[in-house]
């Protein structure tokens, strides 16, 4: 197992973000977290990549206790940062250096990776993500499908064993978002484990081999994504899915399940 | 995408928070300065920053306006010879100083005791040579101190700033403060203008100074729990790629026979002028 989540339990203040929930990841499989706003996933992310830490329960990666502790000592830090990245919801916060350039070379950078290669990896990045040309642009002027890509080389140009992504498609035209799920695909070539957040149930069985599904903080439902898909009664009880009525040219109103993804949730 | 460009038409709240976004966009464009060919860009940012430091010094420890006014002179041509635009890297902080400074130094003229050299029959009072003194030392110094620190800002990036800063034997804690500052300040001032403009496009007519003053009163209120929440999610992406306080480059520093001779004149005149001046 690359992470074993036991009984987690996780509060904002007084409000319960994650509930006793337990999951086991193993090497090389593709997660999806599917739940509604609020169900848990963004803090299930930020607690594997041990940014936050569990108030009751335990996460282990490769069977090594997450915890604060760990964490004080630069070899485990360093070694955990190399293999686990994040890719967060919002791009801005995740992007704060002058030019996309230092950017990308910031993560090796801390990882004390020599010059000469820093700059050979990230040139060669910036090249395969069709990102070259914005190498020396502020990151903060780039568009939306811009930040995500780059956002996406940030993390990516340290080859992780293990990304996590919070809602990668949130707010992305249909030509980002499947360019984006394009280089996703490309870059895990069923090697990487990689933990999606979303709620977004278009790219699901392009994105995820299994499908995990959060209501509450907890795991309510484990299968794969096709067989979650089909099941309405619990895509509709945990407000994944609602019932979407309209009218097919002069016909009577009808309604089905409402599926494809809205582009302004954010 | 971002850009701060024409006048709006707020209130002033609204305003400042546009000036603020404006300021924060001048910083970025310092970066894309601090990297054109130029005398200053080409020096070290440790000998630029001690140098700077030591000038700073030198301004406050004089106390001839003629000698300070040297050091301003001085700064502009530094400014010139290294392609700094004056009008956009100097005549803001002038003006904003001059503001400032100006608050404490104009009521300087009237009341520091003295020799009279202009009697203002309007307001019965008397504009003294000592207090002309006064208000010229004050705002020399002032708009010195600040021309300087912006040679620095315009001629050095902001990243190698944070690296001197650390060589420098800066506390950690320190650096990443300023590090975070630089991005996270953009974000809330964004987060800021949305908020005022979500609010403009849902309101009609003008509000009463009580319902401005609640509003404004909300609003900081929301900002100030905003601002927490994207200091926080700035700092969890940081650290999320690695960062743990140090701040390392691409361009390693490296201190020439030049970089000392600069730094040595530098420390010379400096030392000279603080002891001219006093």
């Amino acid at each position: 197992m690359i992470f074993e989540v036991d009984r987690v339990t996780y509060r904002y203040q007084r409000q319960v973000a994650l509930n006793e929930l337990c999951l086991d990841i193993s090497e090389g499989t593709r997660v999806a977290l599917v739940g509604a706003n609020g169900s848990g996933k963004s803090t299930l992310l930020r607690l594997l990549d041990g940014l936050v830490f569990p108030e009751a329960g335990g996460i282990r990666f490769r069977g090594n206790e997450l915890i604060e502790e760990h964490f004080a000592d630069e070899t485990f830090a360093h070694s955990f940062r190399r293999e686990v990245g994040l890719i967060f919801q919002n791009p801005d916060v995740q992007l704060f250096n002058p030019t996309v350039f230092d950017e990308v070379a910031f993560g090796p950078l801390q990882m004390r990776w020599r010059t000469s290669e820093v700059r050979e990896r990230v040139n060669e990045i910036l090249n395969r993500f069709g990102i070259l040309h914005l190498r020396d642009r502020i990151p903060h002027r780039l568009s939306g499908g811009e930040k995500k890509k780059v956002a996406l080389a940030t993390v990516l140009v340290l080859d992780p064993a293990v990304l996590l992504l919070d809602e990668p498609t949130a707010a992305l035209d249909p030509r980002s978002q499947s360019q984006f799920i394009d280089l996703l695909v490309q870059w895990a070539g069923g090697t990487k484990t990689v933990i999606t957040a979303t709620h977004d149930l278009g790219d699901l069985q392009d994105i995820a081999d299994r499908c995990c599904v959060l209501q509450a903080g907890q795991v309510v439902a484990d299968r794969p994504p096709a067989d979650v898909l089909r099941d309405y009664d619990l895509l509709q009880a945990t407000n994944l899915i609602h019932e979407h009525r309209h009218r097919h040219h002069t016909t009577a109103v009808h309604s089905h399940p409402h599926l494809h993804p809205h582009n302004t949730d954010v | 995408m971002t850009g701060v460009h024409g006048k709006s038409r707020g209130n002033f709240l609204e305003n400042t928070i546009y000036g603020l976004l404006k300021a924060v966009e001048r910083a970025f464009y310092a970066d894309e300065t601090a990297v054109r060919s130029g005398l200053l860009q080409s020096f070290d940012p440790r000998a630029k920053l001690v140098a700077m430091v030591v000038l700073i010094a030198a301004v406050n420890f004089a106390s001839r306006p003629w000698v300070i006014a040297i050091l301003l002179w001085g700064t502009v041509l530094l400014a010139l010879i290294s392609s700094i635009p004056i009008r956009c890297a100097l005549v803001p902080v002038w003006v904003s100083a001059a503001t400032f400074s100006g608050a404490i130094a104009v009521p300087a003229l009237f009341l520091t005791p003295g020799q009279s050299v202009l009697r203002l029959p309007e307001v019965n009072m008397d504009v003294t040579a000592q207090g002309v003194r006064t208000a010229a030392y004050l705002f020399l110094r002032v708009e010195t101190c600040s021309s300087l620190a912006m040679l620095l800002a315009f001629s050095t990036p902001w990243t190698h700033v944070l690296k001197a800063l650390r060589v420098l034997r800066v506390p950690v804690v320190f650096v990443v403060i300023l590090g975070m500052t630089f991005r996270y300040l953009l974000l809330l001032m964004e987060a800021a203008r949305e908020m005022f403009e979500s609010r403009r496009s849902r309101s009609v007519g003008r509000l009463s100074r009580g319902d401005y003053r609640r509003l404004a009163i909300a609003t900081s209120g929301v900002l100030l729990a905003k601002s927490f929440q994207l200091g926080t999610d700035v700092f969890l992406a940081m650290q999320s790629r690695g960062f743990r306080g140090e701040v390392y480059l691409l361009d390693e520093f490296r201190m020439t026979a030049r970089d000392w001779a600069a730094l040595s004149s530098i420390t010379v005149i400096a030392l000279a002028a603080a002891c001219v001046g006093r």
